[in-house]
């Protein structure tokens, strides 16, 4: 008789791909959609012609010479410019970097050379019959938004972590809830205040009206109780 | 614990992590972190302690993104590029050929048959070059392998400098046509042959024509070097492609991703050896096979030599274990 061995998670509202590491931590991450992909591509494509009309000019005064290392130039560029970048540059090409992109593994671990290379040998696939056609297609079907290369090749196009600036609590007086919280109830609660300025005042009101009648308050005096609580679960800040 | 309290308790050992994790980032002095495998580990420890005590998202974020970005830097795929090239060339790459040898056998079979196939056919009805490459470009064909012309290849009257031009294009072109017969093999296989198909055809067609209207020598003589590396780095190249294709079709009891997952990581060692050979071909080809003072049978000799090196080296490179491992 099988037994499961671990409790089956549940998949998070959003697209967040979470991803187990050894030490039985999940780590989230965010696969970008077609749109930014997109994007990006196009800033990288347009980096490519500019690289090659400057090369072009600059050969074009070397005569024959000049010709054989366009070609050559020619190759590399539209072949191992992707590759290069992303290997050497942490999963981040020009284009990638701008949109604040990045390839990783399906692990999450940095990309190393033969999955880059797989991934931009089949572009040629995904670019069929025209445009990105099938890449597309493939991106906007697929739970994590791959394209055919990165199935392929176990890769995955995800938003680079920004750095986080710590919210301000608002000001309340710390004091315990009437209730028990169970732990996802808690981090709501705090997820409630740490949001607080980034909401309006009129949508704060609306939200912390909801907990009125369980936390048995009159609904005016729900944002500072629920502030409280806050307070009260952070603990004092020295 | 209150979360402050704890966060007031750590707050010192995650500043030098952070630092730790800055200086791996720019690859600086790495000497000076040997602890953080343990750093990372108390770290992890720490935001199971953050999510199983329901501390706020901005605690539980920031040490999430602190883990991710010490994720990235200890379970990096580190390897030893040099010896891992030599070791393939030397052994891995012809023993991942005769592995996969029912693709290699397969493609093989499709090019190689359908040149030889239309090289006959040709040669037996020469109208039959119209149908299949345009008016132009055959009489273009005809212009570069006249033997009356006494050059070889594109070009007329070939310069040192020219040589480089002529490699410069055949890395271009020939690696292009190789990396779309592997690519194409994603379209459950169909690309890949038909690319085999296409290629062998109009390979052998023109082989055919130039041989039947009596430009053969110097046609012959001029692709035989460097075409024992170029033809099987295409033949290989196509055989990646089917295997790719061939996960998608039978996956056994794997799911297809998964399997075409596992075939690709094969099959891109395969166009990485072809990649190998094209460079070798696009040498050969400007350096030697436009050579117009070394006589025919001279060519056909090193040719010949050629095809045999190529053959012995896929049947029988890395059959023993030793020095390079």
């Amino acid at each position: 008789m099988l037994e499961p061995t671990a409790p089956r998670r549940t998949a998070p509202l959003d697209t967040r791909h979470q991803v187990e590491t050894p030490e039985g931590i999940d780590l989230p991450l965010r696969p970008a959609g077609l749109m930014v992909r997109a994007v990006a591509f196009a800033i990288d494509l347009g980096i490519r012609g500019l690289i090659l009309g400057v090369l072009f000019i600059v050969l074009a005064f070397l005569g024959k010479l000049g010709m054989g290392l366009g070609s050559l130039l020619l190759f590399a560029i539209s072949w191992w410019y992707m590759v290069l970048f992303e290997v050497l540059r942490q999963g981040r090409s020009p284009g990638k970097q701008w949109m604040g992109l990045r390839v990783v593994h399906d692990d999450g671990t940095p990309i190393g050379w033969s999955a880059s290379l797989l991934r931009n040998l089949l572009r040629f696939v995904d670019l069929m019959p025209f445009g990105y056609f099938l890449g597309a297609l493939s991106c906007l079907q697929h739970p994590t938004f791959k394209r055919l290369g990165d199935i392929a090749a176990g890769t995955l196009v995800v938003y680079s972590e920004r750095p986080l600036s710590r919210p301000q609590l608002p000001d309340a007086e710390p004091r315990r809830c009437p209730v028990p919280l169970t732990l996802s109830e808690q981090r709501a609660v705090l997820g409630f205040a740490e949001r607080q300025a980034e909401l309006s005042p009129a949508r704060v009101n609306e939200l912390a009206a909801l907990l009125a009648q369980p936390l048995h308050i009159s609904a005016p005096k729900a944002v500072s109780e629920l502030n409280g609580i806050a307070r009260g679960l952070l603990g004092p800040t020295a | 614990m209150k979360q402050s309290l704890f966060e007031s308790h750590h707050k010192a050992e995650w500043e030098r992590f952070a630092v730790a994790l800055e200086r791996l980032e720019h690859g600086k002095d790495t000497a000076q972190v040997s602890d953080f495998p343990k750093a990372y580990r108390r770290l992890c420890q720490h935001l199971a302690l953050a999510q199983a005590r329901g501390y706020s998202s901005f605690l539980i974020d920031s040490l999430q993104q602190q883990v991710l970005r010490g994720h990235q830097q200890l379970y990096r795929h580190r390897s030893r590029l040099g010896a891992l090239i030599i070791s393939f060339i030397l052994a891995d790459f012809p023993r991942l050929a005769r592995e996969q040898w029912r693709f290699v056998a397969a493609a093989s079979l499709l090019f190689f048959g359908s040149l030889i196939g239309f090289g006959v056919l040709v040669y037996l009805n020469p109208e039959l070059i119209y149908n299949l490459i345009p008016a132009e470009q055959v009489r273009e064909m005809q212009g570069m392998y006249d033997p009356v012309a006494g050059h070889l290849g594109r070009s007329a009257e070939r310069a040192a400098s020219e040589d480089w031009v002529m490699f410069g294009y055949y890395v271009m072109h020939n690696t292009g046509i190789a990396f779309q017969t592997f690519a194409s093999g994603l379209l459950m296989g169909v690309g890949s042959g038909f690319f085999l198909l296409y290629n062998g055809m109009i390979i052998g067609a023109v082989a055919g024509h130039l041989s039947e209207i009596g430009f053969g020598q110097t046609f012959w003589s001029f692709v035989i070097g460097h075409g024992a590396f170029e033809l099987s780095a295409i033949a290989l190249a196509g055989a990646a492609g089917l295997k790719l294709g061939w996960a998608l079709i039978a996956p056994g009891r794997l799911t297809c991703g998964e399997a075409l997952r596992l075939a690709a990581r094969k099959s891109v060692l395969l166009v990485c050896g072809a990649m190998l050979f094209l460079l070798i071909a696009a040498f050969i080809e400007a350096y030697w096979s436009s050579k117009t003072s070394v006589t025919p049978l001279t060519k056909y000799a090193v040719g010949t030599a050629l095809w045999l090196a190529v053959a012995v080296y896929l049947l029988f490179a890395g059959r023993t274990r030793h020095a390079p491992e």
